[in-house]
């Protein structure tokens, strides 16, 4: 059976600094991945977390060249990505 | 969103900090067909298998790595053992035909290969004794090829000939290798009830009960389960803790399951089975010795130690098994000395003791680890150390090991230097009382009783 979906979760934590979910989102958008769901939100009123579910089924990116990718686009300011098949977590967190 | 934040921040976590990764994938590959009296024709047979086995083992480990985006250590391969393969008495044979896995390994990427193996427990053959007498040459020649001999079982008891002829090996071995601190030693296993489908070296081989290949795989997060305990805080009690490590057991279990099977189906062999085991690496964080340290004692090899180490052993199997249906391997908790840095701190500081450290062998996997020992130790004693630590395994019908290392011209307050994941250790004292005369008597010492177990 054809996978519908290839999920992947796309974590970004680090200083808070105004256009991070912009850039994210416009680099993830040139690589054909479409956003499925966000979580954002400011820890202890100074760091920045986002999780991000998303779909790469028609990105021809493999896993680490996206997170290269979205690393260099917030490049210089002091932020990690992180880039994980959803799988992961499915298999980790649910039963 | 169909995961919170927070479960993934965890997992995010857990790898990016705690170093959880996936330890090893091993492939275990058959030889029994490789059989050739004509020891040429053996390591052709034998090179071939390999290769054809292991051919885009290590790309399309990397492949998977990346696109899961989970880390996998290292990459090995572990073989029958070489004693049903090799049907020649004559040690030259063995030698050959080691080359050849040595140099099938370096081509196909692994870093090591098990299987260098006989199995003793009741008495040796022809070929056994052709196997061990090759063993130092094996050992110092090569680079990937670890050795392992079966020197007891609960169903047959203790070879105690097989106890003093590898204790007398070892020393050759440690010899062989003494520019480099013994480290031949490093890559020399001795068993009692040894599991047939371990994926952790230098212990590995690929046992006759095997399917023609399979994926093995061993997690390993033991950074992963201290911090749990740190965030539980000091005043949790002991079932609390014991909860913490089950689920963060759960947790790595899965990571391994979803790994172990991806490798399966890309190499197109079948998911053997994944092993829960704690293995440390010398890396800060990565030890066991600092969850027995979060669990309250100031170093591993205080009083408390082997009730601490037994509860963290057993909620990891708990966890674990209801995680994966394949749990296989050893699946214990590993105390090697020279690869856990709070293990190292706790040797120099004169914390843990190899009698404190045999204590703890009897409640997790797998035994004397990687402990350095005065080179100067006689033959005598050191198969009496091995001896005692084959009784545990044999009485408590599980796995014991012994790795040490008689480091050649070294003595108490010494270290000895293997580096990468081996590590190094200070060289422990051993007791200087004699077990000569018990050890010279040789013969065997009978199965254990099974019952009125008191």
């Amino acid at each position: 059976m054809e996978k519908k979906r290839k999920e992947i979760i796309v974590t970004v934590i680090g200083k808070d600094e105004v256009g991070i979910v912009a850039r994210i989102a416009t680099t993830l958008a040139e690589s054909t991945i479409n956003i499925i769901d966000i979580n954002q939100t400011i820890l202890g009123g100074e760091i920045f977390a986002m999780t991000l579910l998303a779909d790469r089924i028609k990105s021809r990116l493999s896993l680490p060249e996206i997170t290269e990718r979205l690393q260099d686009s917030v490049a210089g300011m002091s932020l990690k990505v992180t880039v994980q098949d959803s799988e992961v977590f499915q298999y980790m967190h649910r039963v | 969103m169909k995961f919170s934040s927070e479960e993934i921040l965890e997992t995010v976590g857990m790898i990016a900090e705690d170093k959880l990764d996936i330890r090893t994938v091993t492939l275990g590959i058959s030889l029994l067909d490789c059989a050739d009296p004509d020891p040429a024709a053996c390591a052709r047979k034998v090179r071939e298998k390999i290769l054809a086995g292991a051919e885009g083992l290590s790309e399309k480990t990397d492949d998977v790595s990346a696109e899961y985006g989970l880390p996998i250590i290292n990459k090995r391969i572990s073989l029958t053992p070489l004693s049903l393969v090799v049907p020649t008495a004559d040690p030259s044979a063995f030698i050959e035909v080691a080359h050849a896995i040595d140099s099938a390994a370096a081509a196909v990427g692994v870093n090591f290969i098990g299987g260098y193996t006989a199995m003793i427990q009741k008495g040796e053959t022809a070929i056994d004794r052709a196997l061990i007498t090759a063993m130092p040459e094996v050992l110092a020649a090569t680079q990937r090829f670890c050795a392992s001999v079966v020197l007891a079982s609960t169903k047959s008891g203790i070879n105690m000939d097989g106890c003093y002829t590898m204790s007398r090996i070892m020393k050759k071995t440690a010899e062989r290798t003494r520019d480099q601190d013994g480290i031949g030693c490093a890559k020399l296993v001795l068993f009692a009830n040894p599991v047939e489908d371990n994926p952790f070296m230098a212990g590995a081989f690929y046992g006759p009960g095997e399917s023609e290949s399979s994926i093995l795989v061993g997690v390993s997060g033991p950074g992963a389960v201290r911090r749990a305990l740190e965030n539980l805080g000091p005043d949790a009690d002991l079932g609390q803790v014991a909860e913490a490590i089950k689920k963060t057991a759960f947790k790595i279990t899965r990571a391994g399951e979803l790994i172990g099977r991806a490798m399966a189906r890309q190499l197109g062999v079948s998911f053997g089975i994944l092993d829960l085991s704690l293995a440390p690496t010398p890396a800060e964080g990565d030890s066991v010795g600092q969850i027995l340290e979060t669990m309250g004692l100031a170093m591993p090899g205080a009083p408390g130690s082997t009730a601490a180490l037994m509860m963290l052993n057993d909620a990891v199997k708990k966890g674990g098994l209801f995680a994966s249906s394949s749990v296989g391997g050893l699946s214990g908790a590993f105390i090697p000395v020279s690869e856990d840095a709070s293990m190292i701190r706790a040797a120099r500081a004169g914390a843990i003791t190899i009698e404190k450290l045999e204590a703890m062998t009897s409640v997790c996997s797998v035994g004397l680890d990687m402990i350095a020992i005065p080179g100067a130790t006689s033959a005598e004693t050191l198969a009496a150390i091995i001896a005692d630590e084959m009784a545990i395994g044999c009485a408590n019908a599980k796995t014991t090991a012994v790795r040490i290392i008689p480091a050649p011209g070294k003595d108490v307050g010494d270290s000895v230097h293997f580096g990468g994941l081996l590590g190094e250790a200070p060289v422990m004292a051993v007791s200087r009382v004699s077990a000569d005369n018990f050890v010279r008597r040789g013969g065997r010492i009978p199965a254990p009783v099974r019952s009125l177990t008191n």
